[in-house]
């Protein structure tokens, strides 16, 4: 049994998913299958045959930073960067569900997702600012 | 080398494949989501055996009504739990029970049925389940039976299944004229193993309770009904008199510990006040 988080990293050698806590707790391991967010760390990698996986480096495919990439960094919503792709996958998936979020649905949405250097409140700001501009991209 | 190097899981397709597989090779045991065993793995707590992964079986998921009761298939997860109009209407005790299990991606994994078989007495969902009189369908190569949830679980991860059975559907009687509560408690909402969890409903008939379920997890080696406080309020009154009685019975059919998360004290205070806080809505 392998996990899809090694497979990632070591076999399609795709380093932009981390490794946190391991156990299903920090969300810095995080990607999605099908569209749906998951933690690479608990996810059996037979688990993800025959399905889209999308990490980190699928975000930005085309060289074009996605816009949940350009508000975090234009609000400072990155620091040491461990957490970094799976906040910003979490909220990519938050904001194809929610385009309009609340604050609260930032928050419980990113709840699953530890930031070691405790930047928060940058972070939802980041989320709302790319929500806003999905918003009025579409005016 | 990674972590899980040895342990080997096999991936069946269809319902009947994955029980012949359990049925022949005793030592071998489900794996559907993955969220707790998968923890379990890597951290060494778990021998090298065939695990047998359920999570490709279609067979086993989706939310079905009928007039007597509402059916969930047991890789039903958290997040198809939060998106249903029936469960948040008729079970919504269940819908918060999801809501506040894990984050986002763990609820996108996260079974009913493997939350039943994980067997942990701090689980979200089981209070729930036992509040709404829930049954559990199990199924081996043998054949299939249903049990009452209440029960289910004898002992510190000990529960009524064989090896070789695997949980099927868990199913949920209809019901109504009923007022519910849910209470976890915990440091957060999100990603924490609760303290204490306390769900219960309450029907009334006039100015008496006509019946009463309690249900409570992380104060027990399961999650417990607190039948002897509900006895304590059948037929009387919801006044100061019955809600002592209700609360003297509880701490003696709890039976908290202290552990890192919580202590013994805390818990059997928390406990009493939040079934107080039911009672009095």
């Amino acid at each position: 049994m392998a996990r899809l988080l090694d497979v990632l990293r070591q076999q399609a050698g795709l380093t932009g998913t981390k490794e946190g806590c391991g156990e299903g707790e920090c969300g810095a391991c995080a990607v999605r299958i099908d569209g749906e967010l998951v933690n690479s760390c608990l996810v059996p990698a037979a688990h993800a045959a025959n399905a889209s996986i999308q990490t980190i480096e699928g975000v930005a495919a085309r060289g074009d930073l996605h816009v949940v990439q350009e508000a975090f960094l234009e609000h400072g919503g990155a620091q040491c960067g461990i957490c970094t792709p799976g906040m910003v996958l979490a909220a990519v998936d938050l904001l194809e569900r929610f385009p309009h979020p609340t604050e609260a649905q930032v928050r419980a949405a990113l709840a699953g997702n530890l930031c070691r250097c405790t930047g928060y409140m940058r972070i939802f700001e980041s989320v709302l600012e790319a929500a806003r501009r999905i918003s009025a991209s579409r005016l | 080398m990674t972590p899980l190097d040895g342990f080997d899981l096999v991936t069946p397709t269809t319902l009947d494949e994955a029980l012949a597989l359990l049925a022949s090779d005793p030592a071998a045991r489900p794996l559907a989501g993955g969220t707790d065993v998968m923890v379990q793995l890597e951290a060494g707590q778990l021998p090298p055996r065939r695990y047998v992964s359920l999570w490709g079986l279609r067979e086993l998921r989706g939310i079905v009504e009928a007039p007597d009761a509402v059916t969930l298939g047991a890789l039903t997860t958290y997040t198809d739990i939060r998106r249903s109009d029936t469960i948040a209407r008729e079970y919504p005790l269940l819908a918060r029970a999801a809501e506040e299990t894990g984050g986002v991606a763990t609820q996108n994994r996260g079974t009913i049925g493997g939350n039943i078989a994980n067997a942990s007495p701090a689980a979200d969902t089981p209070p729930a389940l036992l509040v709404y009189d829930a049954a559990v369908e199990l199924r081996s190569s043998a054949g299939t039976r249903r049990v009452a949830y209440a029960g289910f679980h004898s002992g510190y991860k000990q529960m009524d299944m064989q090896p070789g059975e695997i949980i099927t559907r868990v199913h949920l009687p209809r019901r109504s004229g009923w007022r519910d509560y849910y209470r976890k408690v915990g440091p957060r909402r999100a990603q924490a193993i609760s303290k204490v969890c306390v769900a219960g409903s309450i029907a009334m008939d006039g100015p008496a309770v006509r019946d009463v379920r309690i249900a409570l997890g992380s104060v027990a080696p399961t999650v417990v009904r607190a039948a002897a406080a509900e006895g304590a309020l059948r037929g009387k009154r919801i006044d100061g008199e019955s809600i002592a009685a209700a609360r003297r019975a509880l701490v003696h059919e709890i039976a908290p510990i202290d552990d890192l998360r919580s202590t013994a004290e805390y818990r059997l205070r928390v406990a009493a006040n939040r079934v107080e806080e039911f009672l009095r809505g």
